[in-house]
Formats: C-alpha cells, sequence, structure tokens
C-alpha cells in the first residue's frame, strides 16, 4: 500500500499539481507531529473559503478596484504557495498580471481557473490523505524522482 | 497567541532556546514558521498582526519592563504584507525602540522585489527571507543569533537572501539604489 502511496504523490508531482514546498512540509513531519502536512492543507482549505470570497465580492463591484482585487490575490496565493499548490498558484499570478493590466474580463475569466484548479487540488488531496490514512503511518519523506 | 514549549529531541549539549517572535497575517503561514521554528528548537510566539506584535512587546505602554524581561525575545519574524501595520512599518517601530532595537528583526515576503529588499535592510533588518520559507533558512537564521547571542557586540553582516543570487554576480559590482 506504500508503494501505491508513492505511486499517487508522483503522479501529483508529474502531473504539476504540486511542488517543492509540499515536499518541504512533508519534512516537517515526524513522530511528535505525523498529520502535520494535512493538518496545514485542512487549514488551507478552511481559510481559504474566506479568501476565496472576498475575491468574488470585490468581482462583483463595478467599476473594479483592481488594487484591491490585487491585494486579495496577494493573499490567497501566498497560502496556496505554502502548501505547494503549484497550478493554483500559477493561475493567481496570471490574475494578478491582468490586475496589473487593469483587464476586468482577463481577471474573472482567469478566476474561474483559479477555482478550477483549487477544486481539482482539493479533491486529489483528500483522496491522497485518505489513502495515507489506510496505509499506515509515514516512515519519511520520500522525495519524487 | 501562547509560548509554546519545544518538542522532539532539542535537549541535546545544553543549547540555548531562542525565544522567537513569528508575526503573520495567514493563518497557514503561521502554522508553518512555527512548526519550522519548533523544529529548530526555538521557542515560538505567534501574532496575527504588526500591532498585536507590539502589544507582546510592551511597546503600547502597557506592560511593565519587568514584565518583558521575563519573555525575552532573541529574533522577530515579520511578514511584509500584511493589513494595518506592514512588516516594514513593525521594523520601523521596533528599530526606533532604545529598549528593543537590538533585537535583530527579519522580512519575509512572497515578493522578490530588490527595492524593497533594501529598504528593510537599511532600516536596520537583519535578513529578508523570501517565501515560502525552508527549513535551512530557519537553521541558518537561528545559528547566526546564537552566534551573536554568544559573543559581544560585533558589526553584523548584512545578507540579502533573493531568489536569484546569479543575478549579484552578473552585477558585479554594487549598485546605488534611490532611497525609497
Amino acid at each position: 500500500m506504500q508503494r501505491q502511496l508513492a505511486n499517487m504523490k508522483q503522479s501529483l508531482f508529474d502531473q504539476g499539481y504540486l511542488d517543492e514546498q509540499f515536499i518541504q512540509l512533508e519534512e516537517l513531519q515526524d513522530d511528535t507531529n505525523p498529520n502535520f502536512v494535512e493538518e496545514v492543507v485542512t487549514l488551507y482549505y478552511r481559510d481559504s473559503v474566506r479568501l476565496i470570497q472576498n475575491i468574488e465580492n470585490a468581482l462583483d463591484k463595478n467599476p473594479l478596484d483592481f488594487a484591491k482585487l490585487d491585494s486579495h490575490m496577494h493573499q490567497f496565493k501566498g497560502s496556496s504557495s505554502s502548501i505547494g499548490a503549484r497550478k493554483v498558484k500559477i493561475e493567481c499570478t496570471q490574475f494578478r498580471e491582468y490586475c496589473r493590466a487593469g483587464n476586468g474580463e482577463g481577471c474573472k475569466r482567469t478566476f474561474q481557473q483559479v477555482k478550477k484548479e483549487y477544486a481539482t487540488l482539493k479533491k486529489k488531496l483528500e483522496a491522497y490523505f485518505q489513502f495515507a490514512r489506510q496505509a499506515g503511518p509515514v516512515e519519511k519523506a520520500c522525495r519524487p524522482k | 497567541m501562547a509560548v509554546d514549549e519545544m518538542g522532539g529531541d532539542c535537549s541535546s549539549s545544553g543549547a540555548q532556546e531562542l525565544h522567537v517572535l513569528a508575526v503573520d497575517d495567514s493563518l497557514v503561514d503561521r502554522k508553518v514558521i512555527e512548526r519550522l521554528l519548533k523544529i529548530s528548537c526555538c521557542k515560538v510566539t505567534a501574532v496575527e498582526s504588526g500591532s498585536r506584535a507590539l502589544q507582546y512587546l510592551g511597546l503600547d505602554g502597557e506592560r511593565s519592563s519587568v514584565e518583558f524581561d521575563e519573555l525575552k525575545v532573541n529574533l522577530i519574524m515579520t511578514d511584509y504584507s500584511m493589513p494595518g501595520m506592514t512588516g516594514f512599518e513593525l521594523l520601523k517601530k521596533i528599530k526606533g525602540s532604545s529598549r528593543l532595537r537590538e533585537i535583530p528583526v527579519v522580512i519575509m515576503s512572497s515578493e522578490n522585489v530588490l527595492a524593497r529588499i533594501d529598504r528593510c535592510l537599511e532600516e536596520g533588518a537583519e535578513e529578508f527571507l523570501v517565501k515560502p520559507v525552508k527549513l535551512s533558512d530557519v537553521e541558518r537564521l537561528r545559528d547566526f543569533i546564537l552566534r551573536g547571542e554568544d559573543k559581544n557586540k560585533t558589526e553584523i553582516t548584512r545578507k540579502r537572501k533573493t531568489c536569484d543570487d546569479s543575478f549579484f554576480a552578473t552585477l558585479g559590482i554594487f549598485t546605488i539604489i534611490p532611497q525609497m
């Protein structure tokens, strides 16, 4: 089962959903904190609800306040980066570029992408952690090849 | 906010335990920095804003200096972009206090902006870390601070940490950055 777990993780990296930061978090896990990564990710998803709502609200305004949009997205991008959410982070960066260009349509379009990647990663990580719990305690973080 | 004890195998060789005040408005980042510091055998107090940090440090005039000494802070690590008081503003307040200015302050930011880095270093920041902060960053910092605590006052070299060290290698010369 550990083998299957490793494959799941490898695939998340191969497909570009996660980056090096996720591994950094795994290296902070030990016997005293065996579920640290899952805890951080859970915290991220819980906290992100608020951050995403802020952006939704700001996107509903007319005219758009790009400075505010950028600021909200900066916060969300920061959290996403902290858990290694690579694709989410990429879309966030694109969003911020549209903010700086004052491109409202670009922002709205990209935000749909942000939410899509966010939801996809959430599903995949939920499956991963559920499987990890079944597979038993992790000995040591393994670096994907 | 709470002062937490270290866990795990930090009790070797009677090494001094640093007390770090971490300031970050992001819940996720606070959790991560807390863990990084505990693994590096530091006591951590994590707060969510500059004003809370000042409160904790007794700079809001409410706490007596006796109380403050018992909670001696050896290092402050603060996020740069925070609502209300920025990390830069917090840095200025700390360096502007005769009581607190000796405490090393490290700025953390996800944005790798040269002007920002220089501004912070000019204002007295010990170091500027690009987020996400790694365990190696924290361990290096800890060792550096521990050496500083042992020594008598010596000039502390300022470091720049950016994602791309080769940028400076290619520059080759010091550039004058206009004051912001």
